[in-house]
């Protein structure tokens, strides 16, 4: 070990603390610099933000833009989709807040240089369903990154490994720690706040491809559920985590099909080219009631449709995209849709010998992904806006979570589905000025990590070094030790016991509770098995601790998922034990809290407060 | 379609290594050549792709799901603003396509900093950087009577 833990430690202080360069992350760069002139920002990031999260690839779409110029839509409607989205259970006054600020957002990305494209009729943006435009975005995350370059200084290659409390105040975040992985020093980042923007999670849940193609998820496999992980372990607030989302996408390759089925309007059908989701209405309304009712019919319904059809042998689906690519200017959409955001639907595609404008492609549903901003929204419980928050979803400064000091934005906030790329970057900028806001009015007092804690986490962190330096001399060669198991063999471990027991593709997303109870078991198991984790340079030990953070996101979604007794998003997943949705007991938020120090957990209900009609 | 990298045409500059979000991209010390450490983690984003100034990287798609014989490349050119795609089948087809990427010159963007100080007292509003000018529309929307029910 000694080796790793004589690595020189670095500490870098700051005003505001960023972690994570995605779209959350960016927005908040921009707008604390905006407001906080003479602050010191500093943004750390695990990869290079030129081309890291989420986005790395570029999108073709900008998911979410209201259009108030053009009276095109209110923050209203908005809120009143993504409530019927997700059956109900959403935070009125955090999506409401994104929606009304959302349009600034997508206008400067415009002056900045991203290529929307306009509607040669109307000169408006070039609508690809109500709520999203089409762009042309392979360099949609390299121009984002720019701003956010111009406004902090960054830090690229750092992983974060944890949060930092303030010496005396538990409940006080203090800043972070993390190693460099190209360095391999020890970073202290002490700050008065924090902005925690770290991403999704990818692999929780064993995907559907094997092999070589397992890297090839929907969501990118270095979402690694820092975001949860992070906060959590500070002892934050979360709701949601059973509130998973699968997406219907085409098979293998995992391209879009929003701009196919929106903008080009391609047909999803079975097998025998029929319409199954409409054939399927009265049954759905029957499990469900009223949420059925909403149009476009809610994610996790779409779902439950194509799954329906899949158990009943009427696969496979198919989007017919050979019945709407009639002219070259459609060619070019559809391609370009995965160019910019999927190149591999396109590899897919010229491997196999399919042409769309020829024959139609298969669509699968995923595993499941824990996130904060698509057609999902688990996340920290956060402090909403001060002018419209009811008052007990208010505590202290926009975005805060219920750990003082201590903001968040996209993925990480949970409760306002349908942020996107867009939202995301607001949320980060509503986080960024709350975060200035709280730094100037909060006093002089900066916060202490005391040096027993960093001390703590700097030998923690560089174990799984030791652990392999150790456990590989006891073998020949190869990577089966007694005493150590690597990364990717706890990733497989984890991926398991998620599909088996916790609804993944392997139960057609069923469970029970006493499937939950048992994979809890397991998965306990295995985080004490994390504290053998051995890694063989500091890329594995990125590995090792992204799995860390996976872990305790699953143990948070297992809890979530076994609390809410009810199946509230067929579709996403199905409690065969409590097959119906339950709006009297289960019209709630589940919340749950983390102490680390115990290992604890506790679980319980917050109220939905509906704002909007 | 996790990446390769041809032995003939790079040169180690490192560029790929730099830029690949999952930094599976590593120097292999004997060749001092770039190759790919982890392929079950590549997303086939294409990131290296666009990024080794020798062309020098390219993508065989997944063994488990894509047959051989395929290729798609691509040629960013960051100045010109534009981005070409050729999709070569299995088959021998091929398809070619090109894009815009930035409407305005790389590096042109207006730090936050570039614009005048707020006033103090704005810091307290709901108003974020640029509004409502950015907005198009004069007013912040706020919750009101008739979009509003209290619980
Ligand atoms: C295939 C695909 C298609 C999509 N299509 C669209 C679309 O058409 N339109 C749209 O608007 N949105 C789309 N989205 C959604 C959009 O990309 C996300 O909603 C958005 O990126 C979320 O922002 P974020 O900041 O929370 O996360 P990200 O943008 O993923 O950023 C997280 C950042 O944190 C960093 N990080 C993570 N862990 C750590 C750590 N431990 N230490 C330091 N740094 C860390 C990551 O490297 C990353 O830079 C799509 C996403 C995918 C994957
Ligand atoms: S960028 Fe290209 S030339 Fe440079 S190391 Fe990578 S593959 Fe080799
Ligand atoms: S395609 Fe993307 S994930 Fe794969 S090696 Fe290149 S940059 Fe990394």
């Amino acid at each position: 070990m000694g080796a790793w833990s004589s690595k020189q430690t670095r500490y870098i202080d700051s005003d505001i603390l960023i972690v994570g360069g995605g779209f959350g992350g960016c927005g908040a760069a921009y707008e604390s610099r905006y407001w906080g002139r003479d602050l010191k920002i500093v943004l750390v990031e695990k990869a290079n933000i030129e081309r890291s999260g989420a986005v790395a690839h570029g999108l073709s779409a900008i998911n979410c833009y209201m259009g108030m110029r053009w009276g095109e839509n209110q923050p209203a409607d908005f809120v009143r989709y993504a409530r019927s989205d997700l059956m109900g259970l959403v935070r009125e006054d955090l999506i409401f807040d994104i929606a009304r600020h959302v349009d600034s957002t997508v206008h400067k990305f415009e002056e900045w240089g991203l290529p929307i494209m306009k509607d040669p009729e109307t000169g408006r943006y070039l609508r690809e369903g109500r709520w999203q435009v089409m762009i042309h975005g392979e360099s949609y995350k390299p121009i984002i990154a720019e701003a956010a370059r111009k406004s902090a200084t960054v830090f690229n290659r750092i992983m974060v490994t944890h949060l930092l409390t303030d010496g005396t105040r538990r409940n006080r975040v203090a800043g972070a720690v993390g190693f460099g992985v190209r360095d391999g020093r020890f970073y202290v980042f002490r700050a008065k706040a924090v902005i925690v923007c770290a991403g999704g999670a990818s692999h929780l849940f064993r995907p559907r491809s094997i092999g070589e193609g397992v890297g090839r998820t929907w969501y990118a496999p270095w979402s690694s559920a820092s975001a949860y992980g992070l906060v959590l372990q500070a002892g934050a607030k979360m709701i949601q985590m059973e509130n998973r989302i699968v997406l219907a996408r085409f098979k293998d390759g995992y391209g879009p099909v929003g701009a196919w089925s929106l903008l080009l309007k391609a047909r999803t059908t079975n097998a025998a080219h029929g319409d199954y989701e409409a054939a399927r209405r009265e049954e759905i309304k029957a499990l469900v009631g009223r949420y059925a009712e909403s149009s476009p019919l809610p994610t996790c319904l779409r779902n439950h449709a194509m799954l329906q059809e899949l158990k009943a042998g009427a696969g496979p689906i198919y989007m017919q995209t050979k019945e709407v690519l009639d002219t070259r200017q459609k060619e070019d959409i559809g391609w370009e849709d995965f160019l910019d955001m999927t190149v591999g639907q396109a590899v897919l595609w010229a491997s196999q010998n399919i042409d769309p404008k020829e024959r139609a492609s298969e669509l699968m549903t995923s595993e499941p992904y824990v996130m904060g901003s698509h057609a999902t929204c688990s996340g920290a419980w956060a402090s909403g806006p001060e002018d419209c928050a009811p008052a007990d979803y208010q505590w202290g400064y926009n975005r805060m979570t219920t750990v003082e000091g201590l903001f968040g934005a996209g993925d990480t906030i949970g409760g306002s589905a349908h942020k996107f790329s867009s939202g995301s970057f607001t949320e980060g900028r509503i986080a960024g000025k709350s975060a200035v806001r709280y730094v100037l009015e909060s006093g002089a007092r900066t916060p202490r990590p005391d040096e027993a804690q960093v001390r703590r986490l700097k030998a923690l962190v560089y174990q799984p070094l030791a652990h392999f330096a150790v456990g590989r001399n006891a073998i020949v060669a190869g990577s089966v030790a007694p005493g150590y198991i690597s990364p990717l063999q706890g990733l497989q471990r984890l991926e398991k016991i998620m599909d088996e027991y916790a609804g993944g593709i392997g139960t057609f997303y069923v469970t029970s509770e006493p499937m939950l109870s048992r994979g809890l078991e397991l998965l306990t198991l295995l985080k004490e098995d994390l504290e053998r984790i051995g890694a063989e340079d500091l890329h594995q030990l990125q590995r090792a601790w992204e799995l860390s953070h996976r872990v305790l996101t699953a143990e948070a979604v297992i809890r979530h998922t076994r609390y809410r007794q009810e199946t509230r998003w067929p579709g996403y997943y199905y409690r065969a034990d409590y097959p119906k949705l339950v709006d009297p007991h289960w019209h709630v938020f589940t919340c749950s809290q983390y102490d680390a120090q115990t290992s604890a957990w506790d679980i319980g209900k917050l109220p939905v407060h509906h704002l909007i009609d | 379609m996790p990446t390769f990298t041809y032995m003939a045409r790079c040169d180690g500059c490192g560029e790929c290594v730099d830029i690949c979000p999952s930094d599976i991209m590593h120097i292999e010390p004997r060749y001092r050549r770039s190759y790919n450490v982890e392929p079950n983690f590549c997303w086939e984003c294409y990131s290296c792709v666009k990024a080794c100034p020798q062309h020098a990287i390219d993508v065989r798609g997944y063994a488990d799901f894509a047959p051989l014989g395929h290729s798609v490349r691509v040629r960013r050119e960051e100045r010109k603003g534009v981005i070409s795609w050729k999709i070569r089948y299995r088959d021998g087809r091929v398809k070619q396509f090109t894009f815009p990427i930035r409407t305005t010159p790389w590096g042109s963007i207006r730090p936050p900093s570039g614009y005048a100080a707020p006033p103090r007292d704005a810091l307290q509003s709901q108003w974020l950087a640029h509004e409502p000018e950015a907005l198009g529309v004069e007013g912040l929307p706020q919750l009101s009577s008739h979009t509003t029910r209290r619980a």
